[in-house]
């Protein structure tokens, strides 16, 4: 029989650079443990899954990550109130951070999350990687931290074209001339904030791994997948599950130098010369962690269990050769539910 | 020469590489000489066996063989 839990889940935004919560809420309907009943929490109103009907039972807005931790605690202690949420799970990286900082306070009043620390947070940090390569014994492309545009300036001089401009949170422009990468700097620092990240570029495949860490080292479950088609972007619009023994081996020694808690998406790049290099953590689950429960491997039904403190099992074997293709839908939406949406802020 | 063994070969000739999701199609003479290969057949034994199932020279046959071969590889799907 299956445990009845009411699971707040964010980033229903099915876009082009879609976030994760359609596919973890797809997950957790596929669950075999959980009945879940989803509260989804959105940003923006035409975040498309507050639309889904048939994914999500209710939507509520709540207050965007700028507005304050003492916002969103009012907000999502409001909704509580009314839909008694047993787990929440945010999926926003630049959400996280208030998340972290709530954690202790949600669970007191009975919402359970199983989140990195902040410190774990700040760790895996793009800024932070060539450190964390150190220590963990992964290669990782030299990394440079902007803040300024002398800070450009040197990167241009010091490196060689191209290279690539990253944002605090998402977003990463290649750039072949000081130029650009002016430009790159001033416009994902207006986007995300400071520092912008330098990363120099190398050749080679893209394979992402999406994975679980039980906070003590132990990985609970990791599966790969490949890029089969790129969107301009740069997020996969297609890919397929692949077991690459040794890209596996080093996503589990970067989760054991983490000690990683929770969901996380390791992006590498697989060199000329054949060894994967770290291009990015990101601290939550990706876009396509459907296709690991596809897989074989439930991984935000794994997040569940660890929030509510239950045991579990880590998976090792999923099936290989299995294909995302992403497509675009059209959801049509009566004109009373974009208005509840909009003045009530939920539907 | 052996075929990585975890190369997935399906009977229309599909192959599929799970360690790096890279596939690849071939004809089916092609997929006979991969046939041969996961049968454990040495490069002789497989023109020998061949050359019963094709009619072709044993020049060309040869060479198409040493193609075939350098090609499985430069995609990397064997293994000493």
């Amino acid at each position: 029989m299956k445990i009845k839990l009411v699971i707040g889940v964010t980033a229903l935004n099915a876009i082009d650079s879609p976030g994760p919560g359609i596919a973890v809420i797809r997950s957790l309907r596929d669950s075999k443990k959980f009945d879940v009943r989803i509260i989804g929490l959105a940003y923006e109103f035409l975040e498309p899954g507050i639309f889904m009907h048939d994914l999500v039972d209710k939507s509520y807005q709540i207050p965007l990550p700028g507005t304050g931790m003492e916002a969103l605690w009012q907000r999502i202690t409001q909704i509580h109130e009314r839909e008694s949420i047993d787990v929440l799970i945010p999926n926003f990286d630049a959400e996280l951070f208030n998340f972290i900082q709530l954690a202790d306070r949600f669970k007191a009043i009975g919402i359970q999350t199983f989140l990195p620390t902040a410190s774990q947070f700040e760790n895996r940090h793009k800024t932070n990687l060539p450190q964390l390569g150190k220590i963990s014994g992964i290669a990782v492309p030299e990394t440079r931290s902007l803040n300024t545009l002398k800070d450009v300036r040197n990167v241009s001089k010091d490196w060689t074209f191209p290279f690539f401009i990253k944002g605090r949170y998402y977003d990463a422009i290649r750039v072949f001339s000081e130029e650009q990468a002016n430009a790159a700097f001033h416009k994902l620092a207006a986007a995300w904030g400071y520092p912008v990240i330098a990363q120099k570029n190398v050749s080679g495949e893209e394979v992402n791994v999406t994975a679980i860490g039980d906070g003590k080292g132990n990985t609970l479950g990791a599966v790969a997948m490949k890029k089969m088609y790129v969107t301009d972007k740069g997020k996969a619009w297609s890919g397929i599950s692949i077991a690459d023994e040794d890209l596996l081996l080093q996503s589990k020694k970067l989760i054991q130098a983490l000690r990683w808690p929770g969901g996380l998406e390791l992006e590498w790049i697989k060199d000329a010369n054949g060894n994967y290099q770290l291009l990015e953590i990101n601290p939550r689950f990706p876009a396509w962690v459907y296709l690991a429960t596809g897989c074989g491997q439930n991984h935000p039904e794994q997040l569940v269990s660890l929030a509510l403190e239950q045991p579990v099992e880590a998976i090792e074997a999923y099936e290989t050769g299995k294909l995302f293709v992403r497509f675009s839908f059209d959801l049509l939406v009566n004109i009373e539910d974009f208005e509840k949406i909009t003045t009530k802020g939920e539907l | 020469m052996k075929i990585k063994q975890n190369i997935a070969i399906s009977e229309s000739g599909f192959l599929f590489d799970p360690a790096t999701g890279h596939s690849f199609t071939t004809n089916p003479s092609g997929l006979r000489i991969m046939q041969l290969l996961r049968e454990g057949k040495n490069k002789s034994t497989i023109l020998e066996q061949l050359a019963q199932e094709f009619d072709t020279e044993h020049d060309t046959l040869e060479r198409d063989v040493n193609d075939y071969l350098n090609m499985l590889n430069y995609f990397k799907l064997t293994q000493s």
